[in-house]
């Protein structure tokens, strides 16, 4: 589990660890079912204080992002979290902003976009149903 | 792993109104801290804010002067034995006997802790690399830290105390101290207070954290609350402004024209209200870093002290 800790930015470091397993969830880094680092070892892992790790893993498994098996670690949850949803639209819904200001720079029309998007969306459903 | 309390009943170290000075200068000023069993406390400041001062106290090798310092409950300077037979000591200036060999040391330094254990510190001795023949003075600095953290460390201390032990480190030596501080903490719940300017360091490991300003406690609570309690707004007018009207919830004001940055702690909504009664609107509000938080609690208390006639 690759996660990147910066005091420079100013969410707390809690947050930051639950943000990014969050992102890693939603983009199907991390697979329902796999085994998250225990707390120890990702505290060594990121230099960063253990109890930190306890919280953000204890906010993921309060949001159903992740599920203790007892004395048998953390892993992330079977059944594809509403969550996990949530953020999969929220990653979208930034790219699809940019999309709309490129888009309106260019001076193209909404109607525009969503033919396009349609176009290229047809061969891609024909590649993924073979 | 449970939170560490903030009670002071299972505080291992309960400061009450200690205040110091060396001659006119108040080096410490009515400082109350406790600090909770199993946690990692931050202490930070200025150089001469006070911190090895405290820290001082802390070993009983400073007397109070007013206020009360106990550390597991016990009186460190009446004390001195009860107290520090179970605390592992680490400071800046790290004065070791130069002319022994450092297995020489470990030999010597074992002989005050009953609790000295020679398999860790064989363990710790080959992770950090030292020659037991080698002449403590013949190390190089980070090897000389290495050496002091090693027997802070060999007698698993119930409280680990460092005094900036990064201080002139390579980022390999100050790793290695780091990991030393995690796991401390993850093993058996002991307790580790360190100070430190290196704000990044601290933020990653402390759970509890204190910022003294001259001499002055200006910041003391649980580290997730304090950077939850501030924020940076950046706020933007409909016409440009030459200075913003005083508020007290403002740590810091920056900015020209009709866009401004304050950094505020707590009592958003009165900070709210404010904005909205100048006419401007928040147009960006963030969670700051412990850099700027530190940087805009040291700039207005700075401001304080000078306008006090006690303390000039």
């Amino acid at each position: 589990m690759q996660i990147n800790i910066s005091a420079k930015e100013g969410a707390p470091i809690y947050q930051q660890i639950v943000n990014q397993v969050k992102y890693l969830v939603a983009s199907g880094r991390l697979a329902p079912g796999e085994e998250i680092p225990p707390i120890r070892a990702l505290a060594e892992q990121l230099t960063i204080n253990p109890n930190t790790v306890a919280r953000a893993y204890l906010e993921l498994e309060r949001a159903g992002v992740v599920t203790k098996r007892h004395g048998a670690g953390t892993y992330i949850s079977e059944s594809g979290s509403p969550l996990a949803r949530r953020e999969r639209v929220r990653i979208l819904t930034r790219r699809i902003d940019a999309l709309l200001a490129e888009a309106a720079n260019m001076g193209i029309e909404l109607d525009e976009i969503v033919d396009l998007l349609r176009e290229r969306h047809a061969p891609l459903q024909t590649r993924s149903g073979k | 792993m449970n939170l560490p309390s903030t009670s002071s009943a299972d505080a291992v170290i309960a400061i009450t109104g200690l205040t110091r000075r060396f001659g006119s200068k108040r080096a410490l000023d009515e400082v109350s801290l406790f600090v909770p069993r199993g946690g990692v406390f931050g202490l930070v400041g200025e150089n001469a804010a006070g911190k090895t001062t405290l820290i001082k106290h802390i070993l009983g090798l400073l007397k109070a002067e007013s206020g009360t310092v106990r550390v597991f409950g016990k009186n460190p300077v009446s004390d001195p034995v009860g107290v520090l037979s179970r605390v592992g000591y680490l400071a800046e200036h790290r004065d070791l006997p130069g002319w022994m060999r450092v297995d020489q040391l470990l030999c010597y330094t074992r002989a005050f802790y009953p609790g000295w254990d020679p398999q860790y510190a064989e363990q710790l001795r080959e992770q950090f690399g030292l020659d037991p023949a080698a002449r403590v003075k013949t190390l190089s600095q980070g090897q000389q830290a290495r050496a002091g953290l090693l027997i802070a460390l060999a007698f698993r201390p119930e409280l680990l105390l460092l005094d900036e032990p990064s201080s002139g480190l390579d980022p390999v030596v100050r790793r290695d101290i780091l990991e030393a501080i995690i796991r401390t903490v993850a093993d058996e719940g002991r307790t580790v207070l360190f100070s430190s300017h290196l704000l990044d360091e601290v933020e990653r490991v402390s759970d509890q954290l204190a910022m003294i300003h001259r001499g002055r406690l200006v910041l003391c609570g649980r580290l997730d609350e304090i950077k939850e309690s501030h924020r940076r707004l950046v706020l933007r007018f409909d016409s440009p402004q030459t200075a913003l009207p005083p508020m007290k919830q403002a740590l810091s004001v920056r900015g020209s024209g009709c866009e401004w940055t304050v950094l505020c702690n707590g009592e958003r909504n009165g900070l709210c209200a404010s904005v909205q009664q100048w006419g401007a609107r928040i147009v960006e509000e963030q969670v700051p870093s412990l850099d700027e938080i530190f940087m805009a609690h040291a700039g207005r208390k700075a401001g304080e002290v000078e306008s006090s006639p006690a303390l000039s």
